[in-house]
């Protein structure tokens, strides 16, 4: 069982509060009408699934109800960092680990 | 029989209270102190089951987790019923009632040892693959018996009348493992003030201290260690969890553990002044730092016939000797390959029997306990090794030969020695298995020929899980990693003074797993590598020649390591084997994994108290009592308990159903519909964010006024609908589907935290707050008239899909005309405190009316008369707006491109074939069709056929006085007026003609009165 720091509630919680949402920073096409059928296709169903670095999506259901992101390796199960919505990842997959 | 091979003297039992138990229907005697094991080898039973596929006699071969062979049904009861329970783990007490697992009809006359020894070599490695499978309508038969031969134990037939805890904690330090290595760590750690659990599975805290030959300080081992539980007692950070086994290590050092409170005292938990005590209680445990203190498993050698009962792993011997007074034999052989496994020859001639002969694998031993044997005159037999015993239900002799370990053959000629007890050492595994749950690779360490742990972040490998197995090393191991965990999380502390230990030299280990034998692996006598399912040696040969390379694969066809035991006892041994065979080594070889739990659980402790009525959380409206007292049947509906429907006298379902249907188009009914899920919307922008939600417009809903809404999610696909009100500018009230209210709001949360923050807009349930009473039928508006008397009621000034605030029966209340039946209707909401005040004052003012309570089931008909439909029933997550008809409720033409609008274009939600919701009437108007029936276009039925569609309600309908349906159809609109079958299970063919789904009152009038 995992073990969250939320950003919003500054503290580290039980994976039971938290809901994962899949692959973070997938926006939403600004003009979806303007959006190809492939492009459209590919917003919806298309996800990363990555042997290592994930950046995902996380809910913070039974706390504060906020949406924040985690840096998750998704072999060894790290935590690397917990941020925002709306801000980037310090840890990547280029970048490699901070640790 | 009295306990024949107890002693006089020592051990670590209580002569002074004996304690009678049964195993197999025989009374027996054994000591407090006892485990059920030992109990047995003191009263000389060398059979304690029967193997799994050979059907074998097996005796017990080792002292701990590790045990393959005694696993016994545990109680004396029925409800106490406990299966695959190790004799060597389970303390002994009086009363307890234990029977072999394995043995069909019983241990002693085995009808499938014949199948075993005739047939033996009929059973190789994926027999049951390769002769049970065919032909596949036999395997039922087959398996039955398999079963019951294979003897897995059985569960009660009996409710557990026991009581199991979950408990959660956090601490500083978890110390796994309270042997020396542990028990340092934990004194050290805890003296620093940090918090710290230390946990040991055995009964009684030491591990290897409790049978060590050394001495500690001066005195025995024992002596220490109860002084450092003296101290870690005083302790008040500290929680010493014994009979606790850490039984899974998951992410970020989350450790299950295992407690077992009462199983010691009883088969069922006993009980204190009338309260029965906690049987079991799992901690889950969030620790900051794991030191895992979990030490070795010894391996056995691999040799023709290792199972014969009086075959025992070395230190087992010596475990029951020094700490139980329970000499397993008379006359013992002893077969190793290092020099620590010479203790069990020395404890075994301390305790005044005979030691036949050491035989060792080494051409030159050399070591401390090595030349104590030779000083006692006891016969060492070099460069060679034990490679076949003698016996059948007891061993009553080992062959003996020289060896060549580089070239794997037998180098001299074969000398029997006359004995009764083999002990074998093949060198000490490290308990790797938590640190493997955690998925860490073990990693190979020639120097001491076992896999140490893989790297955990946040955990400390100390003592002999490590490598680090003397004692005194072992105590300096877990001292020097106590402290560095109580720094890590916070806590200075010195070092504990340790206790002065000799150090006993000890000459180099041989790496020999199994052993050689004159014959070929194929042709000796089996070699067993995992006595609990029956794998030899031959047989891992056997799947590296038919080409299974992977150790994983290796496992999957052999079985070895699929037991209870999870492969403790042989996992290494297979791996030398299957590297021997392949001609690699063994980190090239590599390991399998091993999983949670570490030993077998009981599912109570598992569940803890999260069963029955606290499985999951049930939810009752405000109305909840009334409804219980006017016989309601209930349905759960998500969590909600909802009335289903209200039975008067000795109705069926279906009368009452039929009552409650025309009750509410002839007179007036009344449902709770307070489930229905509820979120306030408010905030400058709440208006526009329903525009982007929503499908449909909401841009000129004014206040007081009501729209029903559709949700979709962005591939186009219907996710929820409901009414939404305007309450003010700034603030809506939507109502979502009783199932989907919680979804609804993450939904509308995540659009708006990760999409559009900009929008002002807050969201809030308060599905509790308001109780929702709908009131429906002809009569509806008088009834309501009659409790309120500041809203006007009347056609025109309260119209359909107006909002009304007011009093009704005298308390506040927001008044929807809004209809789920079609009817006039009226859903009163109040707050849920005043609900069932004003539920009676309506029963008061409606018995003139003939007010009918319905439940959900009335609901449901009701609305699919009008051809309303359910989300979740009518929809699956593959229909859009378009194939529900509902394209009056999608709004094109909205600037914002809204959630699920792009999708509605794309080609696939354009075709003309997809599944349209349409209405079924069947041609017997009697005739309920199945809920969930396929539908096909032609009487004919053959197979394969095209399936267009299936359906998704169905119903008898006495305001229609037919039978009618609603049902997905491919290209369903076109459709109309076709006639089409629906083959059932039974051969027959039911016919229904399509029609629109709605099949009361289309253009709407009974509710516009």
């Amino acid at each position: 069982m995992l073990h969250i720091y939320c950003p919003h509630c500054a503290e580290t919680r039980e994976e039971e509060e938290f809901r994962p949402k899949g692959e973070a920073h997938i926006a939403r096409p600004v003009e979806p009408e303007a959006t190809s059928d492939e492009d459209w296709g590919n917003y919806l169903f298309f996800r990363k699934n990555p042997r290592g670095l994930h950046h995902e999506l996380w809910y913070h259901a039974a706390g504060c109800r906020k949406f924040f992101n985690v840096t998750r390796d998704t072999v060894s199960y790290q935590i690397h960092e917990t941020y925002k919505v709306g801000q980037k990842p310090s840890v990547t997959a280029d970048k490699g680990a901070a640790k | 029989m009295s306990q024949q091979n107890r002693l006089g003297t020592g051990g670590r039992i209580d002569r002074s209270r004996p304690l009678r138990f049964s195993f197999n229907g025989q009374t027996l005697e054994g000591f407090a102190g006892d485990t059920l094991a030992s109990a047995l080898l003191a009263n000389g039973v060398d059979v304690v089951g029967r193997s799994f596929k050979y059907s074998r006699p097996r005796g017990i071969v080792a002292a701990g987790a590790e045990e393959p062979n005694a696993i016994v049904q545990l109680g004396a009861t029925e409800a106490g019923q406990v299966p695959n329970v190790r004799a060597t783990q389970q303390a002994l007490y009086g009363g307890l009632v234990a029977a072999s697992t394995n043995g069909w009809p019983n241990v002693d006359r085995d009808l499938l040892g014949v199948i075993g020894s005739v047939g033996g070599r009929m059973m190789p490695p994926g027999f049951y693959y390769k002769t049970f499978m065919a032909p596949a309508s036999l395997w039922p038969k087959y398996e039955k018996y398999i079963r019951k031969a294979a003897g897995l134990g059985r569960t009660p037939k009996e409710k557990d009348p026991d009581i199991y805890d979950h408990i959660n904690r956090h601490c500083d330090v978890l110390v796994i493992g309270a042997g020396p290595a542990g028990l340092a760590a934990a004194l050290a750690a805890g003296r620093s003030g940090a918090r710290v659990i230390v946990c040991d599975e055995q009964d009684e805290m030491g591990g290897s201290l409790l049978d060590a030959r050394e001495l500690v300080d001066g005195r025995p081992a024992s002596a220490w260690v109860a002084s450092v539980l003296a101290e870690l007692a005083t302790l008040p950070e500290v929680l010493v969890l014994p009979r606790t086994t850490a039984n899974g290590y998951h992410d970020h050092n989350f450790v299950t553990l295992h407690e077992r409170r009462t199983e010691h005292l009883a088969d069922l938990a006993p009980s204190i002044n009338g309260r029965r005590q906690v049987r079991a209680r799992m901690h889950r445990v969030r620790a900051g730092e794991v030191i895992l203190a979990t030490g070795t498993h010894e391996r056995p050698l691999v040799f023709a016939n290792n199972d014969v009962p009086g075959s025992m792993v070395a230190g087992a011997v010596s475990t029951y000797i020094r700490r139980y007074a329970v000499v397993p034999g008379r006359r013992l052989v002893l077969s190793t390959a290092n020099d620590h496994a010479y203790r069990a020859a020395l404890d075994w001639a301390d305790a005044g029997r005979e030691v036949v002969a050491i035989v060792d694998a080494r051409e030159h031993p050399e070591g401390d306990l090595v030349n104590e044997a030779r000083a006692r005159n006891i016969r060492i037999i070099p460069g060679s090794a034990v490679i076949e015993a003698n016996g059948k239900k007891r061993v009553t002799g080992a062959q003996v030969a020289r060896i060549d370990i580089g070239g794997f053959k037998v180098a001299g000629r074969v000398e029997t020695l006359s004995c009764d007890t083999i002990a074998s050492s093949g060198g000490y595994s490290p308990v790797v298995h938590l640190a493997a749950h955690t998925g860490a690779r073990p990693e190979w360490r020639d120097d001491i020929l076992g896999f140490v742990p893989g790297k955990v972040p946040g955990m400390t490998p100390v003592g002999g899980v490590h490598g680090k197995s003397a004692i005194a090393e072992a105590l300096a191991d877990g001292a020097a990693a106590g402290v560095a965990a109580a720094q890590r999380t916070g806590f200075k502390v010195e070092a504990p003074a340790l206790p002065k230990v000799a150090k006993v030299r000890e000459g180099k280990a041989a790496a020999l797993y199994q052993v050689p034998h004159v014959k070929p692996a194929m042709r000796a006598p089996k070699q067993f590598v995992d006595p609990q399912n029956d794998v030899t040696a031959a047989g891992i040969e056997l799947a590296t020649r038919e080409g299974f390379e992977s150790i994983e694969h290796v496992k999957r066809y052999t079985g070895m390591g699929f037991g209870t035991d999870q492969g403790k006892l042989g996992n290494i041994n297979g791996m030398a084997i299957a590297a021997r065979c392949l001609k690699q080594t063994i980190p090239q070889t590599g390991t399998t994994v091993f999983r949670p739990n570490y030993t077998p659980i009981t599912f109570g402790a598992i569940a803890g108290r999260h069963c029955r009525e606290f499985f999951d959380p049930r939810r009752f409206t405000a109305l909840h009592a009334w409804h219980v007292e006017h016989g309601a049947k209930f349905e759960e509906v998500g969590q909600w308990m909802r009335p289903w429907y209200f039975p008067r006298g000795n109705e069926t379902m279906h009368e009452a159903v039929q009552r409650e249907c025309r009750a509410v188009r002839e007179g007036v009914g009344i449902l709770d519909a307070s489930t229905l899920g509820k979120i306030e919307i408010q905030g400058k922008d709440a208006r526009e964010f329903l525009n982007r939600i929503y499908t449909n417009a909401w841009t000129k809903l004014d206040v007081g006024k009501c729209r029903y809404g559709l949700m979709c999610k962005d591939d186009g696909m219907v996710m929820d609908d409901g009414v939404t009100a305007c309450i003010g500018d700034n603030h809506f009230h939507m109502t979502t589907t009783t199932g989907g209210a919680a979804a609804v709001l993450d939904w509308m949360e995540l659009w708006h935290q990760t999409e559009w923050p900009e929008l002002e807009v807050y969201f809030n349930s308060v599905t509790d707050h308001w109780a929702a009473m709908a009131i429906n039928g002809p009569n509806a508006r008088k009834l309501l008239a009659e409790l309120t008397d500041d809203i006007d009621l009347a056609r025109d000034n309260f119209k359909f899909m107006d909002m009304r605030e007011g009093t009704v029966a005298g308390v506040p209340a927001r008044v929807y005309r809004i209809s789920f039946t079609g009817e006039l209707s009226y859903e009163i909401n109040v707050q849920a405190n005043h609900a069932l005040h004003v539920w009676k004052a309506l029963f008061e003012k409606g018995e003139k009316y003939g007010l009918t309570p319905y439940g959900t089931e009335t609901m449901h008909v009701l609305r699919a008369e009008k051809g309303f439909i359910i989300v979740g029933q009518e929809t699956d997550g593959s229909m859009t707006p378009e194939d529900l008809g509902m394209q009056w409720c999608v709004g094109y033409k909205k600037p914002f491109s809204w959630i699920g609008r792009r999708a509605l274009t794309r080609p696939d939600t354009k075709r003309e074939d997809r599944k349209q919701l349409v209405g079924l009437k069947p041609l017997d108007p009697q005739l309920v069709l199945d809920e969930g029936a396929q539908i096909v276009l032609e009487k004919e039925i053959r197979i394969p056929m095209p399936m267009v569609g299936h359906v998704t309600s169905s119903y008898y309908s006495p305001n229609l006085g037919h039978s009618f349906a609603l049902a997905v159809v491919k290209g369903g609109s076109q459709r109309i007026g076709q006639t089409v079958y629906l083959p059932m299970a039974d051969g027959r063919v039911h016919a229904a003609e399509v029609v629109s789904p709605v099949f009361l009152d289309a253009e709407g009038a009974r509710q516009n009165v």
